[in-house]
């Protein structure tokens, strides 16, 4: 019972790429920066999102070496806080938000439902350029001074006593949150209404239900993020006063407005790279995912219950003791769904037929990583451990844990899964699993000292430190270089393998979500005919079209004592 | 894909178009009560605050001009759902004739708003190093008045844009477009138009009745 | 799953409509000059309300939309009532003031 297949193009043989695919199908740079392809619209992110993750990480790099020795032996005080400042707002706004539902989002929703395009696709161009033209707003900001607030940008500091490029920044990233909410409002009506026949709610996969998710969040948080800039900018710019102490002002309102958008927008960061995860591990494990509703459901559930928590970054900055205990308790219970996911991954690797192909290693990073940093935030969101670690380098640490062991990680596996679908072509694999396994290790001798460091006291952004961290910052900035190197192989072997890759199957792994139907890479349009779905979401066992040999084992039926099943 | 007229080649059918582009600006229009809603926010905050100083500039607002615009607005949200019933049953020049009246209305709106605005200057009522009052609370009274700008301000600026709206709407009806049967984009304009009226529905008593009484 | 194109809203009932919100305006204004004390605020919001109501129902469609439709309307309500709530958990909760650079009186030299 399979669907109807893609373009007669598939048919040609296997070692030939199909003939006509998104890539060829025109020429010229207008047909690209032209195009209404969400297919091609996804590479244009990712080459954005590649250039912004060079920078955001050359910011990085800086940090980790002025960190280098205690007295600070790089950059003064002031330049420093611009660094961390734009690291931070070039990782947050310009990468981690965007990057997998802009890059594998785009490209995979309408494949994964059976759809020609998104419902908007001139909106999708479109969000592309406002994307781009806040980054232009901000590389001036950067370019004539950089912002020295922290991505954070607290009033009265960032609103009246900051001399440096805050209005011009506070506008680039207004502009750029058009592009989450656009495309939010997109993949949320291109889910509802354009699925093919037969593909309903319980039929799409995870990566697609982590999707929807993102996107409510993205369309009900970012314009709270939005109108709390343009407040900013007007205090700034046009003296409207709204968190001026000498007016009465309340600087605690903005800390509510901002966080009210930015912690969401951490699972706006997160949910898609468990979106990648599950179906990675289905995959790799090649059976059926477990406990898929309960998956589904959790993802709508982070992405509500994390507008529930969003004080929990207030805790010393003078709330009331009672909303404290509160969004202490809501912060635990977002945790829940989480764990339920993680609890069903690990039940569906248990008794697969579990392969260690690059991106399942991506997969395995991910969940492990993503445990150390989820359970570490519990410790933040338990009232009196945070007044300990709070503003210390155990934060840092712990949303680096998630941001990069996490959902970096998640981008980067799932850029590897469905490469071959992208480009045609397959990566190499050898030198890939090599670059996983020196990103992991990287990683880890990166971010684990800084955990060490932020308990035993170290202040984050600090130009400097007492000379008794200086060890474990030694080797915080050496992981550093290791985990550099293991971003850029894979930038190196992906653009080589365009043009000598082996030229990749329709489904290579294989895998069982729609979108292998359609050829590597696929038509234009998608697929041929409509597809009309028929099966339920990675059920290996009755997928013959797959070519699967039968599992080996062994299934026993019936228990061999009388009247243990209760029958005679 | 063969084009049946309006219809757009992701689509299988104008149904699914229409369904469509009704869902897109129903969620649009949810990121705007967000939007809107941070301005609600603050507002609150400081009117629990400052209930005297919100008082006090409310009492500099111009009570009638608020009402009629409100009135003007409510009749212009009237004309839309006009409008929309026009494309409906086909009829072209009073589609027209009503869009023309929604756009004249919401002009005389933004008409009256402009001189209240010119009126707040001559009085030194515009937040900054301009601002005068004699109050021993001015200084919230400033942040009342920040308020009143930013969220009247940020209303006008979706009225202007929904004014632009109007107009392309006005020109693709003239030329028949909205009258063959699919008149989706009426239908959402209309939808944007409504949100717009019920923002305002909201700023006028908290910013023009606050403590009327006194 | 579309909106019933067939059903032409009667122009009697926009006329109601209209007229109902007209009247809802007037009762506000002259409510709004009766001293009720914490309640004004109150009555405010809930005609506000209920012209919103009116307007989101008959003037935007949403008594004849899918149901989907009324479940974004809702979402929003209630995201715009979660920000609210929330936040005011903070701001209600507060103990009150007790040192003298509580920011209520803020310094007169601010202001001309």
């Amino acid at each position: 019972m399979s669907a109807t297949t893609a373009s007669p193009a598939a048919a040609s043989s296997p070692l030939q790429p199909p003939r006509e695919n998104y890539l060829n199908a025109s020429y010229g740079i207008r047909s690209w920066l032209l195009t209404t392809d969400h297919k091609r619209i996804a590479l244009l992110y990712l080459i954005s999102i590649t250039s912004f993750f060079a920078l955001g990480g050359v910011f990085a790099l800086l940090i980790r070496l002025q960190l280098l020795t205690p007295e600070g032996w790089l950059v003064g005080p002031d330049t420093y806080n611009r660094l961390f400042t734009m690291h931070g707002i070039v990782m947050i706004f310009f990468f981690l938000i965007p990057a997998i539902p802009g890059v594998l989002g785009n490209f995979l929703v309408p494949l994964m439902i059976g759809a020609k395009d998104l419902a908007f696709p001139r909106l999708n161009l479109l969000s592309w350029y406002i994307f781009n033209i806040g980054a232009l707003f901000t590389f001036y900001a950067i370019l004539t001074g950089g912002i020295d607030t922290g991505w954070t940008f607290y009033p009265p500091y960032s609103s009246i006593f900051s001399n440096s490029q805050v209005a011009a920044a506070v506008i680039g990233i207004f502009i750029t949150g058009f592009t989450s909410i656009l495309t939010g409002l997109n993949f949320i009506v291109t889910i509802h209404t354009m699925r093919a026949p037969g593909m309903t709610w319980w039929r799409l996969p995870i990566f697609v239900w982590a999707h929807y998710a993102t996107s409510i969040i993205m369309v009900l948080g970012t314009p709270v993020l939005a109108i709390t800039l343009v407040l900013v900018a007007g205090e700034r710019l046009l003296h409207l006063g709204f968190f001026d102490p000498r007016l009465g002002g309340d600087p605690l309102l903005f800390q509510h407005l901002f966080w009210f958008y930015s912690h969401p927008a951490v699972y706006i960061m997160i949910l898609p790279a468990m979106g990648v995860t599950t179906e990675i591990v289905a995959t790799f494990a090649r059976k059926n995912l477990f406990g898929y509703k309960f998956v589904a459901a959790a993802s709508l559930a982070i992405a509500v219950i994390g507008f529930l928590v969003w004080a929990h970054h207030m805790f010393v900055a003078g709330l009331s003791i009672y909303a404290a205990m509160a969004f202490s308790m809501l912060s635990y219970l977002v945790a829940i769904p989480s764990a339920v996911k993680v609890f069903n991954w690990t039940a569906t690797l248990y008794r697969g037929s579990v392969s260690w192909q690059t991106p399942m290693l991506y997969a395995l990073g991910f969940i492990g990583l993503f445990v150390m940093g989820g359970m570490t935030g519990l410790f933040l969101a338990s009232l009196g451990a945070d007044v300990h670690v709070h503003d210390t380098y155990f934060v840092v640490a712990h949303f680096h844990y998630i941001m990069v062991g996490g959902a970096v990680m998640g981008y980067l596996g799932g850029l590897h899964f469905w490469w071959p679908k992208i480009s045609g072509r397959m990566y190499p694999e050898g030198l890939s699993r090599a670059a996983a396994i020196i990103l992991f290790v990287g990683f880890n001798l990166t971010f684990f000292p800084q955990f060490v460091l932020g308990y035993l006291g170290m202040p984050r952004r600090y130009a400097s430190y007492p000379p008794e961290f200086q060890v474990l910052n030694v080797l915080s900035t050496a992981g550093a270089s290791i985990l550099g190197l293991g971003y850029i192989l894979p930038i190196i072997y992906f653009v080589w393998s365009m043009r000598y890759g082996k030229v990749a199957s329709p489904n290579p792994w294989p895998a069982t979500g729609l979108e292998w139907q359609a050829s590597s890479p696929p038509p234009s349009e998608n697929f041929e005919t409509t597809p009309v779905v028929t099966w339920e979401p990675y059920d290996f066992e009755h997928r013959p079209d797959l070519g699967l040999p039968k599992p080996e084992r062994a299934q026993p039926e019936k228990l061999e004592a009388p009247g243990l099943q209760g029958r005679d | 894909m063969e084009r049946t007229g309006a219809l757009l080649g992701q689509f299988r059918d104008l149904d699914q178009q229409r369904d469509t582009v009704a869902l897109g600006m129903w969620v649009f229009l949810l990121t705007e009560i967000m939007f809107f809603g941070g301005m609600f926010l603050t507002y609150t905050i400081y009117r629990l605050k400052f209930p005297h100083a919100f008082a006090e500039g409310s009492r500099e607002l111009d009570v009638v001009k608020g009402g009629w615009n409100t009135a003007v607005l409510i009749a212009s949200s009237f004309t839309m759902a006009l409008a929309v019933r026009a494309a409906q049953m086909r009829k072209r020049k009073l589609l027209c004739i009503l869009l023309a009246s929604t756009m004249i209305l919401g002009g005389v709106f933004l008409g009256v708003k402009y001189f209240e605005y010119a009126q707040k200057f001559e009085h030194h009522l515009v937040p900054g190093p301009d601002f005068h009052m004699s109050a021993p609370d001015a200084a919230q009274v400033q942040i009342f008045f920040s308020l009143y700008f930013a969220m009247t301000g940020m209303h006008a600026l979706h009225m202007i844009i929904g004014e632009g709206m109007l107009l392309a709407l006005l020109i693709y009806s003239w030329r028949g477009k909205y009258t063959g049967g699919y008149f989706a984009p009426v239908e959402n304009g209309g939808l944007y138009w409504h949100f717009v009226d019920i923002v305002w529905i909201f700023l006028f008593p908290l910013l023009y009745l606050v403590d009327l009484h006194r | 799953m579309s909106e019933s194109k067939q059903h032409v809203i009667p122009f009697k009932t926009y006329a109601l409509i209209l007229a109902a919100l007209l009247a809802l305006t007037l009762i506000t204004y002259h409510v709004a000059l009766v001293d009720l004390g914490p309640w004004n605020i109150v009555v405010a919001i809930v005609i506000a309300c209920t012209k919103a109501v009116l307007v989101v129902l008959f003037f935007m469609h949403a008594a004849y939309a899918p149901r989907r439709t009324r479940l974004v309307i809702l979402a929003g309500v209630f995201w715009l009532l979660l920000l609210l709530g929330l936040t005011l958990a903070d701001y209600l909760t507060r103990p009150p003031a007790t040192d003298s650079i509580s920011s209520n009186n803020a310094p007169a030299a601010y202001v001309r």
